[in-house]
């Protein structure tokens, strides 16, 4: 489009936008010159062009409303979460009666931001007190991945899986049930062909917010969110830059 | 992760501009609109960590018209639309000309309509007007070539207006 050669439809388009170096626009000018029925042409585009932008201009120009503020539909969104979250509570309490009570106190802070930092804090715990195990970095090993999973899906109350870490380069090791705040929390651990151990780490968490935090403890780092009433994080000795990609893989596993 | 309001919303009035060609009308448009930015939020962990934000809430709300679209036509609410555009296209008559594109471009196939408003008005380079449309980048030009063709025979014969009326 702008080496030499002759005027091509191509040219007029990309200058009816404006978009031809210097040089071939001059070469499509003089084309045009010559060529009163194409310049003809080219001329109502250029104008249709402009009228259209100037059409637009005002509803461009116009102040957003404030139903389309980012702060409005944020708010909106977390209060659909906290709709479906009490929607799911009320429908536990119907089996379970007694616990229905507690439920409600302990999500009545649900807007509380700080969850994800909880969740953080005691998978980099978790992460340290077992990647250092040599003898018995798990409880239960890969070979009864299913058996691993039933299990802690019945502990957490939620069902797990075990996200596919390979094309990263890890591979899963086995798991591991710990104390999580008010109840069980599992651990599963991977890791690559030079020993480096990745963990994946869910308890029950409050709190509706999806968004990423990023939270570095020693060389271990940890990506954490909270993903409908659970909260996730990973933790490996990796960069930040190294985690991120396998952290969303493992969110849209779980989302 | 950095809050993505930074990132987004710089480009809310050009997708209020976008949106509103494409259907004309202010609350619907919006509305559009705001079903993007819900989205835009929603997926955001999901969307390529390098790619350009802008292109990529283009996209979104260019998928969420075509389907929404689509579905309309299946329900049948299409026609309510149409007799509220005959109301403007028939104020519009005396004013016809060059000065209309607007509702010119509303008898043009919403693919090509879209991609006038995304090169034309909305400054996208041709390649990524092929991305967000879905189409292959080789065929951009021509398509674009056979839009402005067809928009320029709306025009110059002034049917805009009679068109809308035998729809």
């Amino acid at each position: 489009m702008t080496s030499d050669g002759p005027i091509v439809e191509d040219d007029l388009q990309a200058y009816v936008d404006g978009r031809l170096t210097d040089a071939r626009r001059a070469e499509v000018e003089a084309y045009l010159a010559h060529n009163a029925d194409v310049r003809e042409r080219v001329e109502l585009d250029i104008r249709q062009r402009n009228a259209l932008r100037g059409q637009l201009e005002a509803k461009f120009a116009e102040p957003v409303p404030p139903r389309l503020w980012l702060a409005t539909i944020r708010a909106a969104r977390r209060g659909t979460m906290i709709w479906r979250l009490k929607a799911v509570a009320a429908s536990l309490l119907i089996f379970t009666v007694g616990a229905g009570a507690g439920w409600f106190a302990a999500h009545r802070e649900t807007l509380a931001p700080p969850a994800t930092a909880g969740v953080a804090q005691n998978a980099s715990a978790a992460y340290r007190t077992y990647v250092v195990e040599v003898a018995h970095p798990v409880e239960v090993a890969a070979t009864q991945e299913a058996h691993l999973l039933q299990w802690l899906s019945r502990r957490l109350g939620k069902p797990l899986a075990a996200p596919d870490l390979t094309p990263f380069g890890y591979k899963l090791m086995g798991g591991r049930l710990l104390p999580g705040n008010d109840s069980a929390a599992a651990q599963l651990m991977y890791d690559d062909a030079s020993g480096k151990r990745l963990t994946l780490y869910v308890r029950a968490a409050q709190g509706g917010e999806t968004a990423f935090r990023f939270n570095r403890d020693g060389d271990a780092a940890t990506f954490a969110w909270i993903d409908q009433g659970f909260g996730f994080a990973v933790t490996a000795p990796v960069t930040r830059e190294e985690l991120l990609p396998i952290a969303e893989a493992v969110y849209r596993k779980f989302n | 992760m950095a809050d993505p309001g930074p990132l987004i919303e710089p480009h809310i009035p050009a997708l209020r501009r976008y949106a509103f060609a494409l259907l004309r009308d202010r609350d619907r448009a919006d509305d559009l609109v705001q079903d993007t930015l819900e989205r835009a939020l929603s997926r955001w962990l999901l969307r390529r960590a390098d790619g350009d934000v802008r292109a990529w809430l283009f996209t979104i709300l260019r998928n969420l018209h075509v389907s929404r679209w689509r579905s309309d036509r299946r329900r049948g609410s299409a026609v309510e639309l149409d007799e509220a555009t005959v109301g403007v296209a028939a104020r519009q008559e005396a004013a016809l000309e060059v000065h209309d594109v607007l509702a010119a471009l509303d008898q043009l196939p919403e693919e090509q309509k879209s991609l006038l408003l995304l090169v034309g008005v909305e400054d996208f380079s041709y390649d990524d007007a092929a991305r967000i449309l879905g189409m292959p980048i080789g065929t951009v030009m021509s398509r674009l070539s056979r839009a402005r063709q067809r928009l320029r025979s709306l025009v110059e014969t002034g049917r805009v207006t009679l068109l809308r009326r035998v729809k």
